[in-house]
């Protein structure tokens, strides 16, 4: 039997669960959170223990596990540990699930956002990609594998800077 | 005591699971063995961001095998406490990476494969393949159109490249008539419909090499005689020592972790 306060404890523990577990940054793209990529999925109070369910970017992502370590961390320094962290693979993740923060945050760091909508055009079409230092649409991809799987590298034949694309997924 | 080699509790779906997980292991493995070694920086990076897809779908399929196997293994005991015999993987993954031009071969012949299969997986009603073939077949896509540029550009390209496209090609050739054999177990999952039955792609396969092959100015092998075996463990003089030293830490220090 849930009382009507263990059931505000419980909700208030989500809120605050999900606030600090959605604050956790990619360790490879530090201005981004969990939250912003959309890879936090759900938070779950079972007997007050807190359950973080997350979904991978990519199957071999390696900031995943760096991810979850650091959920854990975090939750367990705002006292709200032990946490289970649990992943899951459906629906599987898209870079339609970035929010418009998020692509917003990408630009203001220098890296072009995914375009809009992450379909099979995208995917095998020919992408525009606007520069993210001087907004030029005159851009060439130099290397469709960046730095990191989820990442190509472009250049902007306006002003000449290389940039880093977050691929359409 | 930690061991060394473990028993897989066999049924149908557990060695459909390792099959297809081994495919993606060792195709990832053989190009994790070009850092350091690739022709450009940009190509580096390239082999590397595929290897490390092939292996997260690998470890994706491994970890699943080990929850329908209920033995309490994990996807590191599949990995890296098989010998040989178990691997079911193709022997067209395990060939050795040659020249720059026969990699790009081998990694077109199964991407090409592979990503029209895991479109059709997605509509398995078993909701974890489903999924994982969602996410595989994104990046496999990726695999497809970079492959399939080099081997253009090798192709179409100065007489020495072009004769190495073409001997990649013909070399690996007897190798892809694996792709769409099914076993006995896996006709059964076939039958239920938990999985697309590989012949059933051999048409959409076909159009992409040949399409690439023909922009490429390169030559399509003719049907000939085709190696197998790879399903059954029956493997080629190219796996053994790839496992040495895949699995050499674990074999040597039994239960070593990080």
């Amino acid at each position: 039997m849930v009382t009507g306060a263990a059931l505000s404890d419980a909700a208030a523990l989500r809120e605050e669960a999900w606030r600090v577990a959605g604050a956790v940054v990619d360790p490879e793209i530090p201005v981004l959170s969990i939250a912003d990529l959309g890879v936090l999925r759900d938070v779950t109070i079972s007997d007050g223990r807190v359950e973080v369910v997350i979904t991978p970017t990519y199957s071999g992502c390696p900031a995943m596990n760096m991810i979850a370590l650091e959920i854990e961390l975090a939750l367990d320094k705002a006292g709200l540990g032990p946490v289970s962290v649990k992943t899951v693979l459906s629906p599987a993740w898209t870079t339609d699930f970035m929010s418009e923060d998020g692509r917003r945050k990408l630009k203001d760091y220098g890296i072009a956002p995914p375009a809009k909508t992450a379909g099979r055009r995208a995917l095998f079409g020919v992408e525009v990609v606007e520069c993210p230092q001087c907004g030029s649409s005159d851009t060439v991809e130099i290397a469709p594998f960046g730095s990191t799987s989820c990442k190509s590298l472009w250049q902007c034949r306006a002003c000449r800077e290389p940039f880093d694309y977050f691929k359409c997924h | 005591m930690a061991t060394t080699s473990i028993t897989v509790r066999e049924t149908p779906l557990v060695r459909y699971l390792l099959r297809r997980a081994d495919d993606a292991l060792i195709l990832g493995h053989r190009l994790s063995e070009w850092c350091g070694h690739a022709p450009t920086m940009e190509e580096e990076m390239a082999l590397a961001n595929m290897g490390l897809d092939l292996i997260g779908q690998a470890r994706s399929l491994y970890t699943y095998a080990a929850e329908v196997e209920g033995e309490g293994h994990c996807e590191d005991d599949f990995a890296y406490l098989r010998g040989e015999r178990s691997y079911g993987n193709l022997l067209l993954v395990e060939q050795p990476n040659g020249d720059f031009a026969r990699t790009m071969a081998r990694q077109l012949v199964y991407s090409a494969f592979i990503h029209p299969y895991w479109r059709a997986l997605m509509a398995s009603p078993d909701a974890t393949l489903s999924a994982i073939a969602a996410k595989a077949e994104k990046e496999s896509a990726y695999h497809v159109r970079h492959c399939a540029e080099w081997l253009i550009r090798l192709g179409d390209g100065t007489r020495e490249s072009h004769a190495r496209a073409q001997a990649a090609v013909d070399h690996l050739w007897p190798f892809t008539g694996e792709l769409f054999e099914a076993d006995a177990d896996e006709k059964g999952l076939v039958a239920e419909g938990v999985v697309p039955d590989p012949e059933s792609l051999r048409g959409a396969w076909m159009q992409t090499v040949s399409a690439v092959l023909a922009e490429a100015t390169l030559a399509l092998p003719p049907n000939g005689w085709m190696q197998k075996g790879g399903r059954e463990g029956r493997h080629s003089e190219h796996l053994g020592p790839l496992l040495t030293e895949l699995q050499y830490l674990q074999r040597t220090f039994p239960g070593a972790t990080w």
